[in-house]
């Protein structure tokens, strides 16, 4: 079953790319979209029977190479299991979407093909992220993010005519590979230092590594430190994280789907699923998980700043998409994996329902995407109008405080804010705190100048805005039920008490003291109980799943490294202390969602002149958040022009002038003058030939004789 | 004592019994009617013999005193000998016939020609390799002649017979300075003076006489300069000869005389060759891009190549006498192709040899041309042809002897090298139309012999036939 699951889009993207001429452009469409359905449905299947024992499931002997021997095996543990979920569903309903989103496309020409391409490329991404996810050790997980690396780069440059798009791919290519290539260096690190590459052998060692010194650079570090950071320096290309966050607003020049799929709800959370595979390894670098809750938290500080004023809707979500992203790293950074695989199990409903939703308007409206175009349209575009309203309630985390009754984006966020408190960062617990606030404000903003307002923009395009075809709206409700429930059906199992979550991980759990005291028994029994296996664990859940311990330390995780799908030192105790936070922590990011619709609803409701007055009272910051805080500049500044700069050196001196021409020189030079003098010596007389034979005689003779063997 | 000498040089007597009985026979009756048939029993007669000897006798049979060695290595150069020899005899017959060129003389001078070239690769004394060598050149110079109307033919006859005269002399003077020093013409005796210590200065003199005199034979820069006036001036048939079988017999006999006579002192012979071989390729590879008739460009390019085949006798090591052998048995099927043909280029009947006529070759006769390509390609060495792994031998012979410098400089040469054989594939599939185009007539012959030698270079990657295994023990019987 789990081998269909990652091969049906495979075959179906070599059946839709390459067969679609025999098969017909339809059918090839179809071919693709229902072998990703049943990829979908059998993903469910698997989530819903999946008992968190970790299984194994070798597909074929990989590489065997000295001392690296692989697998491509197929690791179903709940980590798999989620991400399964995730990319399958979100991706069969693109596929539906795309039906309609497709349908004319301005950027082709009558009578061209390029929708069977399109599926191709879509089914040819799941299949690589499914490779990613499914992974069994670095290397096969490696060919799966760089498989999507290109399936990401196909579909940005989807519309080939349009430089903007072409330029858009290739940054965001380059910009992966930085990324990558730490990515590449923690894999080889890994492999030097535990001498294979799979996660069981890697896991563990990690304690081991925790002691190592490496030589790294000029230094000498913590190995497992180095190895940690390499690693998310990987995640952060890929996961568009400050620095290499760059390429993520130009990857919008894709089709909708193709931001809504990659861009939003599974690719770029691969950073994400990275660090919380890597649990084991993470939990022994504190400097490493340190750094990772540092940058998380500004780049969602950042992304939802310069998300306040920008006005290409795309680049609104894609700018909050990025924000997210820093939750996720902050709760994973503080040693809440399962909150963020929380958030991005939740995130990847609501922002595939918000992009696609945008997709819907912007199909109404003609493929105008500036939202200053827009306004008033919720009247003639209804489901759409409601579906980007679910999305939005979702994203900024309205629900009741201090239950686990709301939006899915509610129970997630605010699990990572208590998280970030409770793991001790304040920095990261402010800034999400005010990020919260932004992204209420721009996302409301959002709705506000879309669906409410005045007309502004092209009367003819409003004319004519109307409401997509059901396979776009399909799609739509389906992801609304999601970004609605998802939150409040999985609370417990991500977010809930330690037992609950351990056994929805398969992490082995320990009882301890009911004051919470770790004491040394306590620990001794926690060898006893993982000693005993899997099967005892779940029962030590069940029984304490009926317990209604509210705050109580009854259990702590207990699992080795390698032990489940996450693994959580024993002393990682920040589930609980998020718990037990005090009620401002809890109540903070709804105060803080309250004022960022207040601030919306004054500027775009009732005053609204007031941004206009904004942008001129603060014009510089208006200006350094308009242009992205320069980044792009500073980049262009700093790298792009001097590797151009290089570039033109190299291949103007070095290759033109050097190779060129010294090869040029021999070839059309030297070597015809060497021809010349040898045709000339060739005169056709004896009396020439003869000289020459005596002469080399005598030369030979005279240097063997001086110079030679001779004594 | 006679009879067991006679025993042992059976196949040149049968040869040379052969050819004075078949010249009586042909006097006596229908002269030039008979030498169609001539021709075939000859090269028959030698494939015979080639057959024979590479299946008969194992080990090494001394005859005469130490004069004649029969030895693996003498074997494998007489097989490679004969069996080329009859290739390109039986090639040359149509194109021979059909100019009225095919004297009966010609089938049994090419005979007697392979009787001396026998002689000369199992020479185990000076005398004995003067004998060959001379038996061999006699015969070569009158074939070159052969077209005795034409003024290019007997031009080229007398410039190799002067010539040759002259490098006679000078391996003369060198064998009478060695055997002045050492007081025996025995190699076997000649080695064992030289094992006391170095060269004396005599002896030194002595021996590059006579690499000079050889270096003639296997047309060594500086000892190159009558190979393109005789390759251009003999008629085709005889050209192909010249760049097969006396290659393959004059590199054998010096590889002989080094190792046998002066293997006690490697270091002295070896700078010298490493000096021929650089100036051998070089030139062989510059010259040739000046070349527009395919004729002297083959000249040029076996210069070169006799230059690389000169790096495994330069390493001076068993590893480079093999891949010597090996260089030298593809090399001869690389050339039976080749000349197969160049003895195909016709117009109106007449032969051509401007490589530009061979322009749009590729779209008129797919199949041939692709068959050139091969051959060219393995001619400039690229792999995956056979042809670069005859190089890629040479040079790793180079390297474990330490002439990493001489293997550069070989790279280098066989680089600049690679131009005329691309322009020649550049000429058939890119070039312009010509105003007339070559003719499309082919005998059997010569299409076999061309498609063969180009299968040959793609399938001998795979599979050598156990040639490289014969290289490996006729090698180790010379050098130890």
């Amino acid at each position: 079953m789990e081998t269909t699951i990652l091969f049906a889009p495979l075959v179906g993207a070599i059946l839709c790319g390459f067969g679609w001429k025999f098969l017909g452009e339809k059918a090839a469409m179809w071919t693709a979209t229902g072998l990703l359905f049943l990829s979908c449905l059998l993903s469910w299947i698997v989530f819903f029977t999946f008992d968190g024992v970790t299984q194994q499931i070798e597909i074929l002997r990989w590489i065997e190479s000295g001392a690296l021997s692989t697998d491509w095996a197929i690791r179903l543990d709940r980590m798999t299991a989620i991400m399964l979920i995730v990319v399958t569903t979100v991706s069969a309903l693109v596929h539906l979407y795309s039906f309609g989103y497709m349908e004319h496309d301005p950027q082709w020409r009558e009578g061209e093909s390029y929708k069977p391409r399109f599926f191709a490329y879509l089914s040819f991404f799941t299949f690589a992220m499914l490779m990613l996810v499914t992974a069994d050790n670095l290397v096969q997980m490696f060919f799966g993010w760089e498989g999507v690396g290109v399936a990401s780069y196909l579909l940005i440059g989807f519309y080939y005519r349009k430089p903007s798009a072409n330029a858009a791919a290739m940054k965001a290519f380059i910009v992966n590979r930085v990324g990558d290539f730490g990515f590449a260096l923690g894999i080889f690190a890994l492999f030097f230092l535990v001498d294979s590459i799979n996660f069981d052998d890697i896991f563990a060692a990690a304690p081991t590594l925790a002691e190592t010194q490496l030589t790294f650079l000029w230094a000498e570090w913590s190995a497992i430190e180095v190895v940690c950071v390499l690693l998310f320096i990987g995640a952060m290309g890929k996961s568009a994280q400050l620095i290499l966050h760059t390429w993520l607003p130009d990857a919008m020049e894709g089709p909708t789907p193709v931001s809504a799929l990659i861009h939003a709800a599974t690719m770029v959370t691969a950073g994400v699923f990275l660090v919380c595979r890597m649990s084991p390894l993470m939990e022994f670098a504190p400097g490493a998980t340190g750094f990772i809750t540092v940058l998380g938290a500004t780049t969602a500080f950042f992304a939802a700043t310069v998300g306040l004023v920008q006005t290409d809707i795309k680049r609104v979500i894609a700018y909050s998409t990025c924000s997210q992203l820093g939750y996720m790293f902050v709760a994973a950074g503080v040693g809440m994996y399962s909150a963020a695989m929380f958030h991005l199990f939740t995130h990847a409903f609501f922002k595939a329902l918000l992009f696609l939703g945008a997709g819907s308007v912007i199909h109404a409206m003609h493929h105008e995407q500036d939202m200053m175009n827009y306004g008033n349209l919720r009247k003639k575009i209804p489901y759409t109008f409601a579906a980007m309203m679910i999305g939005t309630l979702a994203i900024t985390g309205v629900g009741i405080p201090l239950t686990t009754f709301g939006f899915a984006g509610f129970l997630s966020k605010d699990a990572i804010i208590e998280s970030a408190y409770a793991g001790g960062s304040s920095y990261g617990f402010w800034l999400l705190v005010v990020a919260a606030a932004m992204t209420s404000f721009y996302s409301w903003r959002l709705i506000l100048l879309t669906f409410y307002g005045e007309e502004r923009g092209d009367k003819h395009t409003h004319e004519h805005a109307h409401e997509s075809p059901m396979t776009m709206l399909v799609p739509l409700g389906v992801l609304s039920a999601g970004a609605v429930f998802a939150g409040m059906i999985w609370y417990n199992s991500f977010f809930g008490h330690t037992d609950q979550v351990a056994k929805f991980y398969g992490i082995p759990v320990a009882e301890t003291a009911a004051d919470g005291h770790s004491t040394s028994h306590g620990a001794s029994g926690s060898d006893t109980v993982s000693s005993d296996g899997h099967g005892d664990d779940a029962g030590y859940a069940d029984d304490g799943h009926g317990e209604p311990s509210s705050g109580e330390h009854h259990y702590v995780f207990a699992g080795e490294p390698g032990e489940g799908a996450l693994y959580m030192a024993p002393d990682n105790t920040v589930l609980d202390d998020a718990h037990a936070a005090p009620k401002w922590v809890k109540l903070s990011p709804f105060i803080a969602m309250v004022l960022g619709l207040i601030v919306a609803l004054w500027f775009y409701v009732w005053n609204p002149a007031m941004p206009g007055r904004m942008v001129e009272n603060f014009n510089p910051l208006y200006r350094f958040l308009k242009n992205k805080w320069y980044f792009d500049e500073i980049y262009d500044a700093i790298f792009v022009k001097s590797a151009l700069r290089l570039g033109r050196l190299l291949w103007k001196r070095g290759d033109g002038n050097t190779i060129d021409g010294f090869l040029n020189g021999m070839a059309m030079g030297v070597v015809p003058f060497f021809t010349r003098l040898a045709g000339k010596a060739q005169s056709g007389y004896i009396f020439t030939y003869a000289f020459w034979m005596v002469l080399g005689l005598a030369a030979l003779v005279t240097w063997m004789s001086i110079g030679g063997g001779a004594h | 004592m006679i009879q067991a000498d006679l025993t042992v040089i059976l196949p040149e007597i049968v040869l040379a019994v052969y050819a004075m009985v078949a010249l009586l026979g042909a006097v006596y009756t229908t002269k030039d009617g008979v030498a169609p048939l001539l021709v075939w029993t000859t090269s028959g007669l030698m494939a015979v013999l080639a057959i024979w000897i590479a299946t008969s006798g194992n080990g090494t049979n001394v005859a005469f005193n130490g004069m004649f060695v029969d030895d693996g290595f003498a074997r494998f150069a007489k097989v490679a000998i004969l069996l080329s020899a009859a290739a390109v005899l039986v090639m040359s017959q149509d194109y021979m016939n059909r100019r009225g060129l095919l004297r009966f003389e010609y089938p049994l001078l090419v005979a007697l020609a392979a009787v001396g070239m026998m002689m000369m690769v199992s020479a185990g004394d000076l005398m004995a390799l003067y004998m060959g060598l001379e038996l061999q050149s006699l015969a070569l110079y009158v074939v070159a002649a052969l077209r005795r109307d034409s003024v290019k033919s007997t031009e080229a006859g007398l410039k190799y017979f002067v010539l040759g005269a002259l490098s006679s002399g000078l391996l003369l003077y060198g064998a009478s300075l060695v055997y002045g020093f050492s007081g025996t013409t025995l190699f076997s005796g000649i080695i064992q003076t030289a094992k006391h210590g170095e060269l004396s200065v005599g002896m030194l003199f002595g021996l590059i006489f006579l690499i000079s005199g050889l270096a003639f034979k296997v047309s060594a820069v500086p000892f190159h300069m009558w190979t393109p006036d005789v390759y251009e001036g003999s008629p085709t048939p005889i050209t192909a000869f010249f760049a097969t079988a006396p290659k393959v017999a004059a590199m054998a006999l010096f590889a002989r005389l080094m190792h046998d006579a002066f293997g006690a002192a490697v270091k002295d012979w070896q700078q010298v060759i490493v000096l021929l071989s650089v100036l051998s390729m070089f030139l062989g590879a510059i010259a040739a891009i000046g070349q527009r008739d395919i004729k002297r460009l083959m000249a040029f390019s076996s210069i070169a190549h006799m230059g690389y085949a000169l790096i495994g006798l330069a390493a001076g090591t068993e590893l480079g006498v093999k891949s010597m052998l090996m260089y030298l048995a593809i090399y001869v099927t690389m050339n039976v192709g080749t000349f197969a043909f160049i003895l195909m280029m016709e117009r109106d009947g007449q032969p051509v040899t401007d490589i530009e006529a061979l322009r749009q070759y590729g779209r008129r006769e797919p199949g041939k041309a692709l068959a050139v390509l091969i051959l060219m390609f393995s001619l400039a060495g690229v792999p995956p042809m056979l042809g670069f792994f005859a190089k890629y031998g040479v040079w790793q012979a180079g390297v474990q002897a330490d002439l990493t410098g001489l293997v550069i400089a070989s790279a280098v040469a066989s680089v600049i090298g690679a131009f005329y054989y691309l322009r020649i594939v550049f000429y058939m599939y890119f070039g312009e139309e010509p105003e007339e185009a070559l003719d499309t007539h082919s005998s059997p012959i010569l299409w076999a012999a061309l498609m063969g030698s180009a299968a040959l270079m793609l399938v001998g990657v795979v599979y050598q036939f156990g040639i490289e295994g014969a290289a490996a023990a006729a090698a180790a019987t010379l050098v130890n």
